[in-house]
């Protein structure tokens, strides 16, 4: 009998390191590869420009490259539960491959085709290739519990075996056995639209920033490779304006559409410390970046609520104020605040932006001056970058809004300091904001402060050509982080006066992940430790000299119930 | 299998220890672990299908069962004896407690007893502003018509809006007939209470001085408060207040704090903004009548740049400190760089620092030299220029310091090993960003976690964010 494979793509748009896109040529007959478009899209993803933009380019270029390989793309519009029975039916489709999915809406979505293609004799192959380490594996190996620090993933992830190496290019001589000859309006049932067919208004629309595709992800996999071989001691880069602006070595949006395979990179980065360490194993900072999002979709993995705070088991419940006025003016980047609105405009115009303005902007948003619900910024993040993958963008704003994960909550950015910082001449405020181009450095930052003579000089009225601070940031900061402290007091069993302690939901895990790591690596260093620490496990709770306090504050209360059932019984 | 009233008798024994530290937070798995007990055992006939019990309970439970089955068949639940169904209730949330209260004529006695109604934490919100529920409005009515007179321990928490602190300052204004001995007054958002006229704030909290004459805490941060209504607390409750939290009250005066230090000679906590620190009141609160204190917090603020501050002389903290030799000293700064002028001239005997926002090595430098008790330092941010030789100052200087924090500062990795390594296992809490610490000649990134975990005697790793 013959075998008609059918590879689904949804993430993972690329030809190299695709082990479902391999087994469906596995002795194929004929292999289709289908993309199947919903204007609706996935689930909860609510797409912006760029994102379309990111996705058809990556599109395109799939098809081109499969072309090469006399193959092509069929890009099906519908939903995937009406269209697989239909195209099973009329290619008579024998196997159905694509790409393991771990998150929730995913695994739902996954598990009805499955079903719709096992009743339908389909035999289907799933393949693993979206993350370097299985999340279902770590969650086993941490007692069947996602692990909640990113300390403790990490000491998880030590105990793993490397990642499966990447699986070369699908190559001509696969692909010769398994054509197809339904070309005939190809283009125009199952080509890849244009941003006008999706309604779109593509007028004056200036070329992208962040060019989708497997091809420019190859190409920038070298420069970033070059660029990392260049930093001999491969230490982190210093912040400086320059780092905020896009780089031609940035490879996030690739990984998230999966144009870029995450073991691909992982590889080309550790077989290049190796040859430049005389092959030393690579600490695990190397991947830093990558592990981060390996931590989040483990986290998400089996949470549906992850995007939410209500119902959602990790996340710390805060009484964040519905202003839809202020989020507003965040997400239109009119706060005021210069730093924050250039973050806000590039992140608009280009679709990416640094890790440190995403925190910027996050704890402006939330803990740090509007207290307003990470949710609802994550949602802003969902339509405009281009890297928001599901779990690393609830994830990321969990930990930026100090909900989950994170134990330092004492310090958060001043939408000034911070930008001084980072950006001291200005330059990149200058270049998203470019009415703010006459400030002198000094007031770059804080137009709001310059006299009203340099006011005029830069030909730019604060109150009239450019926004009022929205909040008095010094004020609100001050306010919010005494609330933050009465949540994580509330929370915690943990009573001092400090704002340094520890907090219970992950208290546990954060000692936990000690204990491993105590065993396993102080034992390693032997003779710079002494011999009684290698066996020691975490120090017991410290016992809080200042727990008084509060306790002379409440100890009427719980008195009262005491007493109660004393009182009761005269 | 059914033998409630043992079982009522395993769970109360069970849970004893914990009455202790029965703050309304910590308990609340337990009091769901009883809630679902009780549910078991009140609707499944006392079958062990539904949850089953805690191991050691059932084994209790199986060896005591001969015995007692006889005499246990055909318990009546409604006659279950009061004073244990009491005990239940108290770790049962107020709804489950609803719930159960329709179970019998007697539950629902029991459901009233003044026992159940001694603490209550109002929750105001409104939809439009926050995502939180609110405590509902017939609750609120039911709790002042017949529970008022038992409320003894009492908080509200608004959200950010008017309406809420509006609604606060109702209820409190018809609490007429009870004797409260905590008030808390908390915004969990904005500082809603401040946007309310101030007379009617002021009319509603008097109720309660005036009508309580027993307050022995009382938090009210960030309300308009006044001098006089002040003075109407001190009147009525002056033997019985311990503790009295008023951070950011503008209205007050620092006269108006010090008749408070005057007459409370049971005062043992203070948190209040500097600007109504004086000496007058460090030396009031360090008379001999007075009580030693155990915890005071000022809060050094300023919302718009180039404020001027008054300085405190070194006499009136010595004399603080020699009164009451183990308070706590806990001061917040949030000041722009160059307000720091007047503090950390002389010897302050703070224990907590807390620095919020950008804060210079100058200062910082004085700190090491004049705060030998302290405890806890946090700085949230500094300029460019690393804090080497600041912080091997603290360490060496401040001999009691066992956390420390920093946010946006440098410090290069030598000199933060030799920082842990003068600390050494006194160390207890290290919270440092990653991007503090700046590599250098001796120590990468790499080699610090080894080399700091080495000294503190337990493994170590710098506060990381993603980077994503």
């Amino acid at each position: 009998m013959a075998v008609n494979s059918v590879h689904w793509f949804r993430k993972g748009l690329r030809l190299h390191d695709n082990p479902a896109l391999q087994e469906a040529l596995d002795g194929a007959d004929t292999v289709r590869c289908v993309y199947i478009m919903d204007r609706c899209f996935v689930g909860s993803d609510n797409f912006g420009l760029n994102r379309w933009r990111f996705l058809l380019e990556a599109l395109e270029d799939l098809d081109a490259s499969l072309r090469k390989l006399n193959l092509r793309l069929f890009v099906v519009r519908g939903q995937p539960t009406d269209v697989f029975p239909r195209l099973i039916k009329e290619w008579n489709v024998t196997r159905l491959t694509f790409e393991y999915d771990s998150e929730p809406y995913g695994k739902k979505r996954d598990a009805t085709i499955l079903k719709v293609a096992q009743d339908l004799g389909v035999e289907t192959r799933i393949k693993h290739s979206q993350t370097l380490y299985t999340p279902a594996r770590i969650i086993e190996l941490n007692n069947n519990a996602a692990p909640l620090t990113f300390k403790r993933f990490q000491a998880l992830v030590q105990r793993l075996e490397l990642p499966k190496r990447p699986l070369p290019l699908v190559t001509r001589q696969q692909t010769d056995c398994c054509q197809t000859d339904d070309t005939a309006n190809h283009d125009k049932c199952y080509g890849v639209p244009s941003l006008e067919e999706l309604g779109f208004k593509t007028q004056g629309l200036g070329p992208a920033v962040w060019r989708g595709g497997e091809s420019e992800a190859l190409e920038r996999l070298n420069s970033h490779v070059d660029k990392k071989g260049c930093m001999a001691n491969f230490e982190r880069p210093n912040i400086s304006a320059s780092s905020l602006m896009a780089s031609p070595s940035g490879l996030s949006p690739y990984l998230s559409f999966g144009c870029l395979s995450c073991r691909t990179l992982y590889y080309r980065l550790r077989d290049l410390y190796m040859t430049a360490r005389k092959r030393c194993t690579p600490p695990l900072s190397l991947f830093a970046q990558l592990l981060w999002r390996e931590f989040f979709y483990t986290a998400a993995a089996n949470n549906p609520t992850f995007d939410r705070m209500r119902g959602n088991p990790i996340c710390v419940q805060v009484p964040w104020d519905d202003n839809p006025g202020a989020l507003a003016k965040w997400a239109e980047g009119r706060t005021g605040f210069p730093w924050i609105d250039a973050i806000i405009t590039q992140l608009r115009e280009e679709g990416w932006i640094h890790h440190l303005a995403r925190h910027a902007v996050a704890c402006f948003l939330t803990r740090g001056n509007l207290w307003t619900s990470w949710e609802s910024g994550m949602k802003v993040f969902e339509e405009l970058l281009l890297d928001a993958d599901w779990s690393v963008n609830a994830g990321s704003w969990m930990w930026m809004s100090c909900s989950a994960f994170f134990q330092q909550f004492f310090h958060s950015y001043c939408p000034v300091g911070f930008g001084r910082r980072t950006d001291p001449n200005g330059d990149y405020v200058r270049k998203y904001i470019p009415k703010l181009r006459g400030y002198p450095n000094r007031y770059i930052h804080e137009p709001w402060a310059a006299p009203e003579s340099v006011q005029k000089a830069a030909g730019c009225l604060v109150g009239v050509d450019y926004p009022r601070p929205m909040v008095n940031h010094a004020q609100s900061n001050r306010l919010n982080v005494e609330r933050m402290k009465q949540i994580y007091k509330s929370l915690s069993n943990y009573k001092g006066l400090s704002l340094l302690g520890p907090v219970s939901t992950i208290q546990e895990e954060v000692e936990s992940a000690v204990m491993t790591e105590n065993s396993r690596t102080l034992g390693n260093i032997s003779g710079t430790v002494p011999e009684d620490r290698k066996t020691a496990g975490p120090s017991p709770p410290r016992k809080r000299s200042h727990d008084r306090l509060e306790r002379t504050e409440w100890g009427p209360q719980a008195k009262a119930h005491c007493s109660a059932s004393a009182n009761n019984q005269q | 299998m059914g033998c409630p009233a043992l079982v009522q008798v395993e769970t109360s024994e069970l849970f004893i220890p914990t009455e202790a530290n029965a703050p309304s937070q910590q308990t609340g798995i337990m009091k769901r672990a009883l809630c679902l007990r009780v549910t078991e055992e009140d609707f499944g006939e006392g079958s062990s299908h539904g949850v089953l019990p805690a191991p050691e309970f059932r084994k209790r439970k199986r060896k005591q069962k001969p015995k007692e089955e006889e005499e246990e068949v055909g318990v009546d639940w409604a006659r279950m004896p009061q004073e244990i169904l009491l005990h239940i209730f108290q770790y049962l949330p107020l709804l489950d407690r609803a719930h159960a209260s329709l179970v019998s004529r007697g539950w629902n006695q029991v459901f009233h007893m003044p026992e159940l109604w001694r603490f209550f934490e109002f929750e105001l919100n409104q939809p439009a502003s926050s995502y939180l529920k609110a405590t509902h409005p017939d609750l609120i009515k039911q709790i002042i018509k017949k529970h008022s007179n038992h409320l003894q321990y009492v908080s509200f928490k608004v959200d950010s809006s008017t309406e809420s602190a509006e609604a606060a300052c109702d209820i409190l204004s018809q609490l007429v007939n009870c004797s409260l001995k905590t008030l808390g007054l908390i915004s969990t958002a904005r500082p809603s209470f401040m946007e309310l006229p101030k007379s009617h704030f002021i009319s509603a909290l008097t109720v309660v001085f005036v009508n309580s004459k027993s307050l022995s805490s009382l938090k009210i941060d960030d309300t308009p408060v006044d001098d006089p209504s002040l003075k109407v607390l001190v009147a009525n409750n002056s033997d019985t207040l311990k503790l009295l939290k008023m951070s950011s009250c503008p209205h007050v005066s620092p006269a108006g704090i010090l008749c408070v230090a005057d007459q409370c000679h049971g005062l043992r906590e203070l948190a209040l903004n500097y600007h109504l620190l004086s000496d007058e009141l460090l030396l009031s609160l360090s008379s001999e009548k007075h009580v030693h204190l155990e915890h005071l917090r000022i809060d050094v603020v300023s919302d718009t740049p180039g404020q001027h501050f008054h300085s405190i002389r070194k006499s009136s903290w010595d004399a603080m400190v020699k009164h009451s030799p183990k308070f706590s000293l806990v001061m917040y700064f949030f000041l722009y760089e160059d307000e720091f002028g007047p503090f950390f001239r002389d010897e302050i005997p703070v224990t907590h620092l807390y620095f919020g926002r950008s804060v210079s090595k100058d200062v910082l430098g004085r700190v090491g030299l004049h705060c030998p008790r302290l405890v806890e330092l946090v700085v949230c941010a500094n300029g460019l220029r690393p804090l080497d030789e600041e912080l091997i100052r603290i360490a060496r200087r401040c001999t009691q310091l066992s956390a420390i924090g920093l946010g946006e500062c440098e410090v290069s990795c030598s000199a933060f090993v030799e920082f842990v390594q003068m600390c050494g296992r006194r160390l207890s809490q290290l919270s440092i960003m990653e991007e503090v610490l700046i590599p250098d000649h001796r120590y990468g990134l790499d080699d610090i976690h080894w080399e700091v975990s080495k000294h503190l005697g337990r493994v170590w790793f710098p506060d990381m964010m993603p980077c994503w």
